[in-house]
């Protein structure tokens, strides 16, 4: 919110002449209303392995996150040119693997890496789309400095608390919004809706596609979402039982009879989505599925396989990734990153492990991590036997002098440590970023971890119109 | 539409109205406590318990028929899956399963039904309470309605919610007749005398039809014309027959909207006929405990018929 020198950031300065003449207790009393909303609007998720299935809010805080026009046009170019990447990578990946021939990527992250699928070795799924959605993890590092911490092409979940967000701040206060130029989110599930019909098969024929949302179910962490998005979408919302195979198609059971779907937006794991070809205990999805998508008659969104961008150990390799497919430079930066399997890198990151933040390159969530400072001298040693036992297994990276934004605390305002996943649609028209995206922020003091499975809680995003 | 999401409204509206019903017929059997001997409240209690299906569950549990043992019992108790609490449960739990086929106002008001009879619920009722929470499911219930009634686009989602609701009705109105149908059956020595204008009275408030059948009878009670009544009555929306008239309707525009008609639509056809050419007094010679049972029987056919014709399930 602030620069360097103490001085309120261009982008805030009108927000904050509003805050100044706000009460606080006014303020504190609107946020318990929002909280009342969210319980009613049913905008919750269930924690895992929590036994008594228990409905949880993500804490919303109500101060926006605000990002100039300029600064997003910057970024936005980032994106659109690494998602490119990212695209042409999956397609050389499961076809001739020039970047692995070329030398660039060290064939050893592919070997024996569960998140590579044979299965779509040779395939190119309809419209050449692999990551029809894709979620890219950003932080801020410095005055527009920003660099990307993650990115999620293989199912990037939270869209629906973007929206949310927006509606909910628009009705609390209405009054920013018609000072302020922000700019729109809430054509988000339109445009999905359209970029994913943009990408149906073959057997779709010509009329209107029809697409559907399949959920694992309503005991699932993102079911609210998936609901979400199919209501937005005007597309119906399928679990496994609803599906089967008729005619070389996947079709749902109607009250008519059975209907063939062209797009499955699927919100099911690769490894449930067909119990023939992946984990055979799986009724998440319809036996047979992969050969039917295989043959042209359906679109999977994001493709099977996709996963494998996520890998961490990949992600240090995007630099080279975006060069390698689009021949320019790369806009957006990585994190700097040490690959553990690299000798001189381990023997960095194991004289360093009280610096750094330490991760398995497959893992998600949050989960199985280290963070160096905020870690027991116990904890650090445990760690440290996991990484010298399997090094390969992990990538370290800097504690970031990250940036902080303010949230209302009851003491007033306070720094808190944020991210920001912009969310991104690909179809065979072009790409398309929806302004802002989903502020996840590190609720507690000095917290670098922003995942709400872990405490973290979500602010609305601002891009100005300006 | 999904067969799975015709299943859910269906479902979810079956849930609340029996969660209504079932406070109506608390409130019923409360009044009749509370000017009552204890035996005779223990009675009308008892017979609270037989409609609604639990006697045997109730019984393995409950040593007697104590008035707050069976109106917790009803409302909150863990072990019986016919509560209300339990039956708003499951109706928002379809209500999520189907969040994709209702309006966001339909949806908030379950969701909010729930949430504030689970708060309510959360410790045991008293009889000062009582009236409150009974009041509480009354009110929630007319939201739903209303958010309904107000929001949802007239298709087939609506047709599949509207049967559900007016199935499960049906055979709530026709379980209290049939509970109920020894106070109604004429017996010579009883006649006129006030405990069978109390009993009577009862039964309309049951489903609370008493205010509408008083004003339609300038007061004046005799059983016959109750069963009458709440059968065959067309005008009063908890009649058998106003319940099927709506039955019809909604299978009908399911037939024009399909372009065809299902076997459901002929077993409400019959079912209906027997309603629109009753005649109280034949019913009476035949056995209204007979009939009733007949009625019972039939309805649950037609419900089994219509999840099948409409592949509700696999």
């Amino acid at each position: 919110m602030h620069d360097a020198e103490g001085g309120v950031r261009s982008a805030y300065a009108q927000y904050c002449e509003w805050y100044g003449q706000q009460d606080p207790a006014v303020l504190n009393r609107k946020g318990s209303e929002a909280e009342r909303t969210f319980r009613r609007t049913g905008i919750t998720f269930n924690v895992y392995g929590e036994g008594d299935a228990e409905e949880r809010l993500i804490p919303f805080d109500m101060i926006p996150r605000i990002v100039s026009g300029a600064q997003w046009r910057r970024l936005e170019r980032g994106i659109e040119q690494r998602v490119r990447a990212l695209n042409a990578f999956l397609h050389d990946l499961y076809h001739r693997q020039e970047i692995v021939r070329s030398g660039r990527l060290p064939d050893r992250l592919l070997r024996g890496n569960e998140a590579f699928l044979p299965q779509m070795v040779g395939f190119t799924p309809p419209g050449g789309v692999y990551t029809h959605v894709v979620g890219i993890d950003l932080v801020r590092t410095g005055e527009d400095e920003f660099v990307v911490l993650e990115d999620n092409a293989r199912t990037p979940s939270g869209v629906s608390y973007m929206l949310e967000n927006r509606e909910t701040m628009m009705a609390m206060f209405p009054e920013l919004f018609t000072h302020m130029r922000v700019r729109e989110v809430s054509d988000y599930p339109r445009k999905l809706a359209r970029s994913l019909a943009a990408c149906a098969p073959a057997a779709a024929g010509k009329h209107n596609p029809v697409v559907a949302v399949l959920t694992p179910g309503i005991y699932n962490s993102a079911y609210f979402e998936h609901a979400f998005l199919a209501d937005q979408m005007g597309a119906e919302l399928v679990e496994g039982s609803d599906l089967r195979v008729e005619d070389g198609r996947i079709a749902m059971r109607t009250t008519r009879g059975y209907q063939p779907i062209d797009v499955l937006y699927r919100r099911v794991d690769d490894e449930w989505l067909d119990p023939l070809t992946f984990n055979a205990a799986s009724k998440l999805g319809p036996s047979g599925i992969m050969d039917i998508y295989r043959a042209g008659g359906i679109t999977l969104a994001n493709a099977p396989g996709t996963g494998i961008a996520d890998d961490k150990a990949i992600y240090s390799f995007m630099p080279e990734i975006v060069e390698f497919y689009t021949g320019e430079r790369p806009l957006l930066h990585n994190v700097r990153t040490w690959r553990c399997a690299e000798p001189d890198s381990l023997a960095y990151v194991l004289a360093n492990l009280a610096q750094l933040v330490v991760k398995e390159v497959h893992g998600s969530g949050g989960y199985g991590m280290l963070i160096g400072p905020t870690s027991s001298r116990r904890e650090i040693e445990a760690f440290r036997a996991k990484l010298k036992a399997r090094p390969e297994n992990y990538i370290a990276q800097p504690t970031l002098a990250l940036s902080t934004v303010p949230i209302l605390t009851k003491a007033g305002l306070a720094p808190r440590h944020v991210d920001l996943r912009p969310f991104v649609l690909v179809s065979p028209a072009g790409i398309e970023i929806t302004p802002g995206g989903l502020t996840r922020v590190a609720l507690r003091k000095g917290s670098l971890v922003v995942n709400s499975s872990q405490g973290g809680g979500t602010k609305d995003s601002w891009v100005l119109n300006d | 539409m999904l067969g799975r999401t015709a299943n859910g409204v269906f479902w979810m509206l079956r849930y609340l109205e029996r969660a209504e019903n079932t406070a109506r017929l608390l409130e019923a059997g409360f009044r009749m406590a509370l000017t009552r001997d204890v035996a005779t409240s223990e009675q009308e209690w008892r017979s609270v318990i037989v409609t609604t299906g639990q006697r045997r569950a109730y019984e393995a549990r409950n040593g007697t028929y104590a008035g707050i043992q069976v109106f917790n019992w009803i409302l909150r108790d863990r072990s019986n899956e016919a509560s209300v609490l339990n039956m708003i449960e499951l109706a928002r739990t379809n209500a999520r399963m189907v969040r994709a086929g209702l309006t966001r106002e339909v949806w908030e008001a379950t969701n909010e039904t729930w949430m504030r009879l689970s708060e309510a619920l959360a410790r045991p009722v008293r009889e000062s309470t009582l009236g409150s929470v009974l009041d509480l499911v009354r009110r929630q219930s007319t939201q739903v309605r209303g958010a309904m009634d107000g929001t949802m686009l007239r298709n087939e989602i609506y047709n599949f919610a509207r049967l559900g609701k007016f199935i499960e009705r049906a055979d709530n109105t026709a379980r209290i007749l049939d509970v109920k149908y020894y106070v109604l059956l004429p017996a010579v020595s009883y006649v006129g005398s006030s405990l069978d204008n109390v009993q009577w009275d009862n039964v309309l408030r049951s489903v609370s039809a008493e205010r509408a059948y008083r004003w339609l009878n300038a007061g004046r009670m005799d059983p016959r014309s109750i069963a009458e009544f709440l059968i065959l009555d067309g005008r009063f929306p908890r009649s058998l027959a106003f319940c099927y008239t709506k039955v019809g309707s909604n299978l009908r525009s399911l037939a024009r909207d399909y372009g065809n008609a299902a076997p459901c639509h002929a077993m409400l056809d019959e079912a209906d006929e027997r309603l629109r050419e009753g005649d109280i007094d034949e019913i009476f010679d035949a056995g209204l405990h007979e009939f009733i049972g007949g009625f019972i029987a039939r309805n649950q056919a037609i419900a089994a018929q219509i999840q099948r014709d409409y592949r509700f399930t696999e």
